[in-house]
């Protein structure tokens, strides 16, 4: 109970922290599609980001950014004080410290390392500013038709919009800001955003109300209220996150930093103490040798790279166009639990299409047919598009629509259907709808309609009863189309870990049906965003973290109580307010892959972790044998990677040490490959890999580094 | 095979097969389920009101952590001042002197935590008063201190979020009554059968062969040598402790005490199994501590058995092996395999001079203290191999693409904090009072103290280090072995050590009860596909993985100066 506490009272901070971003005028004007920028991974160095990289591996050496990451800002003192040891070698003449030269390199050394690290960090934000660059060019200022209290038109710029401003659109025009629809009806183009070509319909009330700032509407008008003050917008924030500015470290990274200070604390006591014992043996250590040795054994190669594996999780997330709203969300996606997502769309493709007539005992099945699609031929739902194609051609072209009235679909008859002048009139709807309508009129249900019914239902169909003048006259089978390859995407989340739940409306034996057929691991039937709320909370108290994907108002809530509530980039302002992430494509199966993401995001830290420290047992035996080889001879046994000389084998240890830093780049900033083998295999795999490799890796690289500049010694 | 080796094996088999069944026997004892043994309730009961505590109210970790260390502050003042004056107490037939406020500091301190440092000679150091209601009554309280530290933490990994972890008093008690005393009865009888005396008499007087007249100290020892061995204590009642025929009579004896050494430590491993109902947890626990045990007790064996490469070289023969130091009754493999089993409990008992054998035993013997948690010491080697625990499942967490969790709780920035801190006092302790000893002995060797620092050390050269730096890791280890040649009873080592036996006792209980506190109130988060399981040999591989480079390798640069220069400088 208190972890959820815990975890609201998080967001709620990066919700007031959020408030304090730097403003940035914001509007989106050129309808530049963002997919095609975002999904350019041709290379990870591009010529432009490198050299800005370059010039941030510099600015960021200054003392208080470096204070950030404890194991580096030691590196740097370690650094500072062979500066001065160079220094004092180069003008006292004292050769007790060793030769200038070889202090002079150690130095470099130790400089370049720094420099690598601050590389990393400063690649992994090029690379998030280079898509933030790219949003930004959307950002040329527009005009806005503000809408005066008068009700006449203003034009202005749209940086100057305000929350809670009005303002007009027609056919035509670039919506200057986020918004929701307060009147009208229009097609939007959502290109520069989604990438889809396809146009949208957003309508004043209901789920298809937000608009957002660049898009463009195609065809008629609509008034919008503006929804948030400028540069508050998920892209502006999205921008600032990648830039650092506001970049905070999530409670993850806190803890790996202590664990990782620690350990630089050990190595540090285990340095410092060696005076006193070399002292005692009688045995001189340069000052370089400390520094070193040091630098060798403390956690450099992933503290090096521990804030460019952060930013690398968001940049991926929003390369699959997930905007996210903290570095926190995209770590918290990794370990959810629970999937919570809508069948509609996510499961099955769309919507319901019509299977079959089953007409009642006693009706003529072409009277029956004839009269299906005569309820439907005015209905232009999707449902009724497809009983009209289903009737064929053949029925549809004998009748005829005269003097026909459309019944439209009310939330009090929830049905629909046509009167005609002649005074038939025919309905369709749900079972018990049609039940009431005809039992009211005195009329019997059919008890072989009701069995067809339970079968359908059972089957994982609609039945969709149909009525002439309050009379059953039979049923149409409605079904579900589940979207290929679905199953195996389940299975691959159940091998994770991760249970499934579907959510419908429908009644709970078509649920079950489908749940079944698809591979879900629960479903919710005839769901109520309360009852989404209720098994989310439920989920909760069992100590599990949920995620859900949602688009309405009323998902708001769910979102805001969820664990990582991805919000439809097309849907309300509310929805995407309570999420803490934004889905640009509205993809529902996007949750998916934002749970792969959170885990190679812990995955790359944890694998990088391991590297690090398995790396010092090379380092051990390639630099204390070289400290005492020249006074105690005997201890030359130690060295059994036998290094050509003391100074040879400390310059390689921490040429290693330095260059193992780039060579890591990509994967910091790629990520471990996640595999949905399960917890244990994983855990063999990477340390086999990373724990084995990082014990002999360094064997060879040093050994190899020595060889290489034994022809200086 | 080898007779001796054989005798090696025989006991440890023999402590296996005693200690799986007196692991289920103490979990049901912590678990105040239904026994046998409940016949000593009302004794239990009447503890209870005499000390006026109610040992049914349930305790959070702070509430156990106060008692723990209220009572521990008790017994330290009562004991220092018992030492003090035991010259004017009874039980004093040999008229011994009290002990020096700085020694008793030590030796309060020494045995209050469980180490058992002595600094001082039983024979001359004691009284019958103070080794029975100091010395021995210490060493029984000391290890039920631990136990009933480790039965709380066993409450705190149960599957069930609460702040409930049992009663400290209740716990402490049973450590005693049920567990302790009875074992050390039974191998109280056995040494008094083998010959160790249990006597109020002073010191006896008799004639030897040549016809000198020679003085045997006896005393109440048997009562005494049973709870050494048991709560790992090892403060022997004689000074040279278990090498000492009347402390350790004969070779049936040395097994029973060998046994003894590492029974309870070995039996606890098994109660965390049988308590939380998770064998798996606790064989890959013992699967790791073993591997350790085994690989150190084969090194040290077959360095002795080797025999002394100095010796050979002057063309002697050595067909027993290295007999420098060790008792003829005993012989080498069971003087080394004593030598791994009480530096890897923190017992400290020795039954030949540590100081003596082959290099490479005494850097497996050094290391076996820094890690600490081989087996370790009753109740706290398990709690030391809890901190190795949080730390591997934080590493393997994030290897696994989860936020890290132990038995269903999230492991967070601060466990991770605090466990850290732990796994970085021992090293901190070890290596900066070596590094003061050395840098004192080094520069200011001359300084007018009542020992100067450069007359400390037996040995010059490495071995001199090895004996500064096995005292300061045996004190940080709470063992109290020594490696003897290093001239201990003086204000210096007194104090210094001193310091480093309170930190390094009760920092590691603190530490790892809050830990376990901390997540034993979280929610319990049910286990799935995804989540990482810590009773693998996997998970067992990367704990032994991270205790060497962690614990090991960090002590790599000092046992380079110490025993492995002497032994790569032998011929």
């Amino acid at each position: 109970m208190n972890a959820v506490k815990e975890r609201k009272s998080e967001r709620v901070s990066e919700c007031i922290h959020w408030s304090f971003t730097p403003s940035h005028s914001c509007t989106l004007a050129l309808p530049e599609p963002l997919i095609a920028m975002t999904n350019k991974t041709t290379s990870l160095f591009p010529a432009e980001q490198v050299r800005e990289a370059l010039v941030q591996s510099f600015v960021k050496l200054s003392p208080r950014t470096m204070l950030r990451n404890p194991v580096m800002f030691t590196v740097e003192i370690g650094t500072f004080i062979m500066l001065l040891v160079t220094l004092y070698t180069a003008f006292s003449g004292d050769g007790s410290q060793g030769s200038f030269g070889y202090n002079l390199t150690v130095l470099l050394i130790l400089f370049v390392t720094l420099l690598f690290a601050n590389f990393a960090e400063a690649i992994a934000e090029a690379r998030g500013k280079a898509q933030a660059a790219s949003l930004r060019k959307l950002r040329e200022d527009t005009p806005a038709k503000l809408k005066q209290a008068d009700g006449s038109l203003k034009t202005i710029r749209s940086s100057d919009l305000r929350k809670g401003d009005v303002f007009f659109c027609e056919a035509g025009d670039t919506i200057p800001t986020d918004g929701e629809i307060v009147q009208g009806l229009a097609t939007i183009d959502e290109s520069a955003i989604t990438g889809e070509s396809a146009p949208v319909i957003r309508e004043a009330g209901g789920d298809r109300s937000s608009v957002t700032g660049g898009t463009r509407v195609l065809s008629d008008r609509i008034t919008v209220e503006v929804t948030g003050e400028p540069g508050t917008s998920f892209l502006d924030r999205m921008i600032s996150l990648v830039e650092g500015a506001s970049r905070q470290k999530t409670p993850n990274e806190i803890a790996l930093t202590i664990l990782l200070a620690g350990f630089t604390l050990v190595f540090l006591i285990v340095c410092v103490t060696l005076k006193p014992f070399a002292d005692y043996a009688n045995t001189t250590i340069t000052i370089a040798s400390f520094i070193s040795l040091f630098v060798c054994l403390i956690p450099t190669t992933i503290g090096g790279l521990l804030s460019a594996i952060g930013i690398a999780g968001m940049d991926r997330a929003l390369q699959a166009n997930v905007i996210t709203k903290s570095g926190r969300a995209v770590e918290t996606a990794g370990d959810v639990d629970v999937l919570l997502l809508d069948k509609t769309g996510t499961i099955t493709i769309g919507n319901r299409k019509a299977t079959g007539f089953h007409v009642a005992n006693g009706v003529d099945r072409a009277h029956f047919i004839k009269a299906c699609a005569l309820s439907s031929m005015a209905d232009d739902t999707p449902e009724g598009k497809s009983i009209v194609e289903l009737a064929g051609t053949d029925v549809t072209r004998t009748i005829s629509m005269e003097g026909a009235e459309l019944i439209k679909f009310t939330a009090q008859t929830r049905t629909s259907g046509v009167d005609f002048g002649t005074g038939l009139r025919i309905r369709k709807g749900a079972q018990d709808a049609i039940r009431k309508l005809t039992e009211s009129a005195g009329n019997i249900f059919p008890t072989d309609v009701e069995t067809e019914v339970k079968r359908i239902a059972q089957n994982g169909g609609t039945p969709l009863v149909v009525a002439e003048n309050e009379r059953v006259i039979g049923c149409i089978e409605l079904q579900d189309i589940i979207k290929p390859g679905i199953q195996e995407r389940f299975e691959r989340l159940r091998k994770m870990g991760v249970k499934t739940v579907m959510v419908t409306g429908d009644n709970p034996l078509t649920a079950k049906y489908i749940a079944t057929k698809a591979g879900v691991d629960d479903f919710i039937a005839e769901a109520t965003p309360e009852d989404k709320m209720a098994y989310i909370k439920k989920e909760q108290q069992g100590g599990k973290l949920v995620a859900m994907m949602g688009d309405g108002t009323n998902d708001a809530p769910a979102l805001a109580q969820a664990d990582v509530g991805v919000a439809m980039n097309s849907g309300t302002q509310a929805a995407k307010e309570a999420g803490n992430m934004v889905d640009l494509d509205n993809d529902p199966t996007k949750l998916i892959e934002v749970v792969e993401i959170g885990k190679q995001l812990l995955m790359t830290r944890g694998t990088l972790t391991t590297f690090s420290i398995a790396n010092d047992v090379a380092k051990y035996f390639a630099i204390v044998p070289a400290l005492f080889m020249v006074s105690m001879p005997a201890l030359g046994a130690l060295n059994i990677m036998k290094l050509h000389s003391a100074e040879s084998a400390i310059l390689s240890a921490v040429i290693f040490n330095a260059i193992i830093i780039p060579m890591l780049i990509p994967l910091a900033l790629r990520g471990v490959k996640y595999r949905p083998i399960g917890a244990s295999a994983i855990l063999r795999r990477n340390l086999l890999l990373y724990g084995i490799g990082g014990v002999i890796v360094p064997f060879i690289g040093i050994k190899l580094i020595d060889l290489v500049i034994t022809p200086f010694f | 095979m080898n007779t001796e080796l054989l005798g090696v094996i025989a006991m440890y088999g023999l402590t296996l097969v005693l200690a799986i069944p007196l692991g289920r026997y103490i979990a049901r004892v912590y678990r105040g389920e239904k026994h046998w043994s409940d016949f000593l309730l009302p004794v239990e009961r009447g503890i209870y009101r005499l000390a006026g505590v109610d040992a049914t109210q349930e305790m959070t970790w702070k509430q156990h952590l106060k008692a723990l260390l209220t009572i521990n502050l008790i017994w330290f003042v009562y004991g220092f001042f018992a030492l003090i004056f035991q010259d004017k107490l009874p039980l004093n037939p040999d008229g011994n002197a009290g002990q020096t406020p700085d020694l008793a500091f030590n030796t309060v301190i020494s045995f209050v935590v469980n180490c058992n440092l002595q600094h001082y000679s039983g024979e001359s150091g004691l009284t019958y008063f103070t080794q029975l209601f100091v010395v021995m009554f210490f060493q029984f309280v000391s290890a039920a201190t631990g136990m009933a530290a480790l039965a709380a933490l066993f409450k705190a990994m149960q599957q069930r979020t609460t702040t409930a972890l049992g009663n400290f008093w209740m716990y402490f008690t049973r450590s005693i009554t049920r567990i302790l005393l009875p074992l050390s009865l039974v191998l109280a009888c056995i040494l008094v059968v083998r010959g160790t005396p249990m006597t109020f008499d002073g010191r006896s007087t008799v004639t030897t062969l040549e016809g000198a007249e020679q003085q045997i100290t006896q005393g109440p020892a048997a009562a005494m040598i049973a709870i050494k061995q048991l709560g790992t204590n090892g403060g022997g009642f004689f000074g040279v402790n278990s090498s000492h025929p009347l402390e350790n009579p004969d070779y049936l004896t040395n097994m029973v005490e060998t046994i003894s050494i590492i029974l309870i430590p070995i039996a606890l491993v098994f109660a965390l199994g049988f308590y939380l109902n998770n064998r798996r947890l606790s064989w890959t626990v013992f699967g790791v501590m073993t591997t350790g045990f085994v690989l150190f007790s084969a090194g040290s064996i077959l360095a002795e058995r080797a025999g002394n490469p100095a010796i050979a070289a002057m063309g002697i023969e050595q067909p027993m092996g290295s007999m420098e130091g060790k008792e003829v009754r005993f012989g080498a493999e069971a003087s080394a395999f004593w030598g791994i089993a009480t530096t890897a409990t923190s017992n400290g008992s020795v039954n030949a001079m540590h100081d003596s054998m082959t290099p490479l035993s005494g850097a497996l013997q050094m290391l076996d203290m820094m890690i600490n948690a081989f087996y370790g010491g009753v109740g706290v080697g398990f709690l030391n191999y809890y901190i190795f625990i949080i730390i591997g499942v934080f590493i393997a967490g994030l290897m696994v693409g989860r936020t890290p969790e132990l038995l269903g709780r999230k492991v967070e920035a601060r466990e991770v904090k605090i466990a850290t801190l732990i796994a970085l006092l021992h090293p901190f302790l070890i290596l900066v009072a070596t590094a003061i000893a050395s840098y004192t002995n080094t520069h200011h060797g001359d300084a007018a103290w009542t020992v100067a620092p450069a007359n400390w050390l037996n040995n010059p050269g490495p071995h001199g280090f090895s004996e500064m730096l096995y005292e300061n890791t045996s004190a940080a280890a709470n063992n109290g072995s020594g490696f003897e040649g290093l001239g201990d009873n003086n204000f210096f080592w007194n104090f210094l050590t001193g310091l480093v036996l309170i930190l390094g006792r009760y920092l590691p209980i603190i530490g790892p009860l809050a830990i376990a506190g901390l997540l034993a109130a979280k929610k319990v988060v049910p286990a799935g596909g995804g989540t990482l399981s810590t009773d693998t040999p996997t998970f067992g591989a990367l704990t032994f993985a991270l205790i060497f480079i962690l614990a090991a390798l960090s002590f790599f640069p000092a046992l380079a100066l110490g025993p492995l220069a002497e032994y790569f400088s032998m011929p």
